[in-house]
């Protein structure tokens, strides 16, 4: 597979006015025509993955990377829902969105995958590729904003980002999905009078413009703090340090302002940057770089005599290790899955619920040992609910099983019954199945799957 | 009709982990509990509130927020399922709520008269938030009564903290104008924690509770002081000194909540009962209910 490469990076607005109203405003239809014109340039590019940063997607436990592929819901904005519903269906790429988790924890990051179903997708994510790709031709990944990232933290997100682009062998575009300024108005305005809400978060808004013009994105960067003193910076301005990551830390690109405008006080601009080869002309570059993140993050058992963090059998450890807050409980010292590369390979699954550890169907013997009626169809539902769930927390699917090994006490009494359950499942999906009959399993319960999946 | 009054006023924190713990049918997750101090205080209040024969709840959640205006939930029932965008591992309710809509309508008109900027949430695809949801899960798990949900301002951040204040007192005395001229009985839920700075990582097991503790003591020894403010009956110097408060632990009371709620209730100068004081990754919290009609009653007799 050949290196992957961040192709150009932009900036670009998530108000909803330009989706839902434009014509309201000539300025948030010009900034839409705008987006447009960025659109073509991406298509042009011959990207096969869009990667955003949106400041509308909070968190706080580290970083998230949507691994839905393909999230869908009905969206309406809280502060501006009288401009109506947005419903979406966006194409992710997860493979990558799992590349870049990795690459994060590499580089010393929290960060996870989400992959829930109804899982809130933040409206700056839903304008920038309603605009950017509106029929959803390249697909695309989201990295939340973290509340309390500063500078260090988001560059090296930035960079991890950058590293699962090379390792993956993606095409890519950055979308940095912000405002410049970003003070709203905090009483009704007509849209016809819609201005920037502060003077002097315009004159900032305009310095920096002058600058990505000139393609001194790094320069930028590093003017974030000063201007996150001056003016009122959508979320510190996290996200051009983000981008500056992502597109390589450097003032040598082909800058493009498509346009600036105020949104509902906002000051919102869609700017191009292409890398370049002409030198950096002798900009300075005075804050300090970071490869790795170290701080306050281990905070959790950061008082004293708290004893160890937990069993070491409820800690799996180690590269690839899945641990599904929604599924049973180890029995022993395993991960519910581990990942190798492509490949998933979950560990033996039966019908135990997660927190209550109760048997659907019931178990098979009491405490004493003395056998009981149970409902082997009703396990093996249970038990593949459980695999889904695991898949679905690896940021895989059922859809994606490849081998099943299935363990049953009781081969003459329950094969047929779980026989026609698992065709239920799996009859459409087709993977290898191997099933034996064992003596017993270590819970009581009569059927266990070990499955194999591509990640 | 009767004059409506406000039955109850509530602290009542909304981390999703209490719903989690809860293990209830409308939230996906399961868990092996946790966080039982506040789960249990709940339960206090629960008990505490059965007699008061409230016919709403009115809740100001910090995770519906708006910069123009206060909004309301304005359409009789939001249904749907609402995802927590931060813990979406804990937090995924079925919701069916069934909204007072006469109530947030005159909830809305008293804030528009007080000069306030008032939305109309009419959205029937709106998602209510987690905030709103768990607060009044927590208080009424049955969901068997109507509810009001108002947005949060973030007047606090654009401008000061005392500006915040001032408008969070202005919404409050809305608000209680609106109970007494639409005749409920009304219990109000002030939905935020006390300290709020909190961990950024979790346990592989989040309801693992080895790990659960105060971020720092100065939190701890600020909600201390809150907390004693309230027990003692001493809510205007607890808005005194709120604004110091929120500096130093980060406090959620920053989206305004409590001081809305202390508002509506006139500034209490009888005790309030504390249920319970509890962590959640690292945060301070506490189930805390004033009680108006008793303070009444011990004061006539």
């Amino acid at each position: 597979m050949a290196e992957g490469a961040v192709l150009a990076g932009c900036l670009c607005p998530g108000m909803p006015q330009l989706l839902l109203c434009p014509e309201a405003n000539p300025g948030w239809g010009a900034l839409r025509a705008a987006c447009g014109r960025l659109r073509d340039e991406i298509r042009a590019s011959g990207a096969d993955l869009l990667v955003l940063y949106s400041t509308q997607w909070p968190s706080v436990i580290g970083h998230q990377v949507q691994a839905d592929p393909a999230p869908e819901w009905v969206h309406v904005d809280q502060e501006f829902h009288e401009l109506g519903s947005m419903p979406y269906r966006l194409r992710m790429d997860a493979d990558w969105a799992r590349a870049c988790v990795e690459a994060a924890h590499e580089r010393g990051l929290h960060a996870r995958t989400v992959a829930y179903r109804g899982f809130p997708v933040d409206t700056g994510t839903i304008v920038a590729l309603s605009l950017l790709d509106p029929e959803g031709r390249i697909p695309a990944s989201v990295l939340s904003c973290n509340i309390y990232a500063d500078r260090a933290e988001t560059l090296v997100l930035g960079k991890a980002a950058r590293d699962a682009v090379r390792r993956t062998g993606r095409r890519a575009v950055a979308v940095a999905v912000s405002c410049l300024s970003a003070r709203l108005h905090t009483r009704p305005v007509p849209p016809a009078q819609d201005r920037i809400a502060s003077l002097k978060d315009d004159e900032w808004n305009r310095k920096l413009l002058e600058l990505l013009a000139q393609g001194r994105l790094e320069d930028v960067s590093q003017l974030a703090r000063e201007y996150g003193t001056q003016a009122h910076a959508d979320q510190k301005l996290k996200a051009i340090w983000w981008l500056a990551a992502v597109l390589g830390q450097n003032n040598r690109y082909r800058g493009m302002v498509h346009d600036y405008r105020p949104v509902w006080g906002t000051g919102c601009a869609v700017v191009g940057l292409v890398p370049t080869d002409r030198p950096a002309a002798g900009h300075e570059f005075d804050e300090e770089d970071v490869e790795r993140y170290s701080g306050d993050r281990q905070v959790l058992d950061a008082g004293a005599g708290l004893g160890p963090a937990a069993p070491p059998e409820r800690q799996p450890r180690g590269d690839g290790a899945v641990v599904a807050a929604d599924a049973p409980r180890p029995v022993g010292a395993y991960p519910h899955a581990r990942r190798v590369g492509d490949l998933l390979y979950l560990s033996g699954m039966g019908p135990r619920q997660a927190g209550t550890d109760a048997i659907p169907g019931g178990p098979v013997r009491d405490t004493q040992g003395r056998p009981l009626a149970y409902d082997v169809e009703a396990q093996t539902r249970a038990a593949i609910a459980n695999v889904r769930t695991i898949l679905e927390a690896s940021g895989s699917s059922l859809e994606r099983v490849l081998d099943v090994t299935v363990f049953l006490i009781d081969m003459d009494r329950d094969f047929a019954a779980f026989n026609r359950v698992y065709g239920e499942h799996f009859g459409a999906i087709g993977p290898a199945r191997t099933t034996v009959a064992v003596t017993a399993l270590p819970t009581p319960i009569a059927v266990e799957l070990k499955v194999i999946a591509a990640a | 009709m009767a004059q409506g009054r406000i039955v109850a006023g509530v602290l009542a924190p909304h981390p999703p982990h209490l719903v989690y713990a809860e293990n209830p049918p409308q939230n996906e997750p399961r868990s092996e509990g946790g966080w039982e101090e506040l789960r249990w205080g709940y339960e206090r209040l629960r008990r505490s509130l059965a007699g008061k024969a409230a016919d709403v709840l009115v809740v100001h959640s910090p995770h519906w927020r708006t910069t123009c205006g206060h909004h309301v939930l304005d359409l009789a029932r939001f249904q749907g399922l609402s995802v927590d965008p931060v813990f979406p591992n804990l937090f995924r309710f079925h919701y069916d709520v069934a909204v007072d809509v006469p109530l947030a309508e005159a909830i809305a008109e008293e804030g528009d008269r007080a000069g306030l900027v008032m939305g109309r949430m009419r959205n029937p695809d709106f998602r209510v938030d987690y905030g709103t949801l768990t607060s009044c899960h927590m208080v009424r798990p049955g969901w068997d009564l109507p509810v009001v949900a108002i947005s949060t301002n973030r007047a606090f951040y654009y401008f000061s903290d005392d500006v915040g204040q001032r408008e969070m007192v202005a919404l409050g005395e809305a608000t209680r104008r609106a109970v007494e001229r639409t005749g409920r009985r009304a219990v109000l839920l002030a939905s935020n924690s006390l300290s709020h700075r909190h961990f950024t990582e979790e346990p592989p097991v989040p309801e693992d509770m080895s790990h659960e503790h105060v971020f720092h003591h100065g939190q701890y020894l600020w909600d201390m002081r809150m907390l004693d403010h309230m027990r003692s009956g001493r809510t205007r110097q607890l808005i005194d000194e709120m604004p110091d408060f929120i500096e130093q632990t980060v406090s959620e009371c920053k989206e305004g909540c409590l001081t809305w709620l202390m508002a509506a209730l006139g500034f209490p100068d009888y005790p309030a009962e504390v249920h319970a004081y509890g962590t959640v990754i690292g945060t301070g919290n506490a189930v805390v209910e004033w009680d108006p009609e008793g303070a009444r009653a011990a004061h006539d007799g």
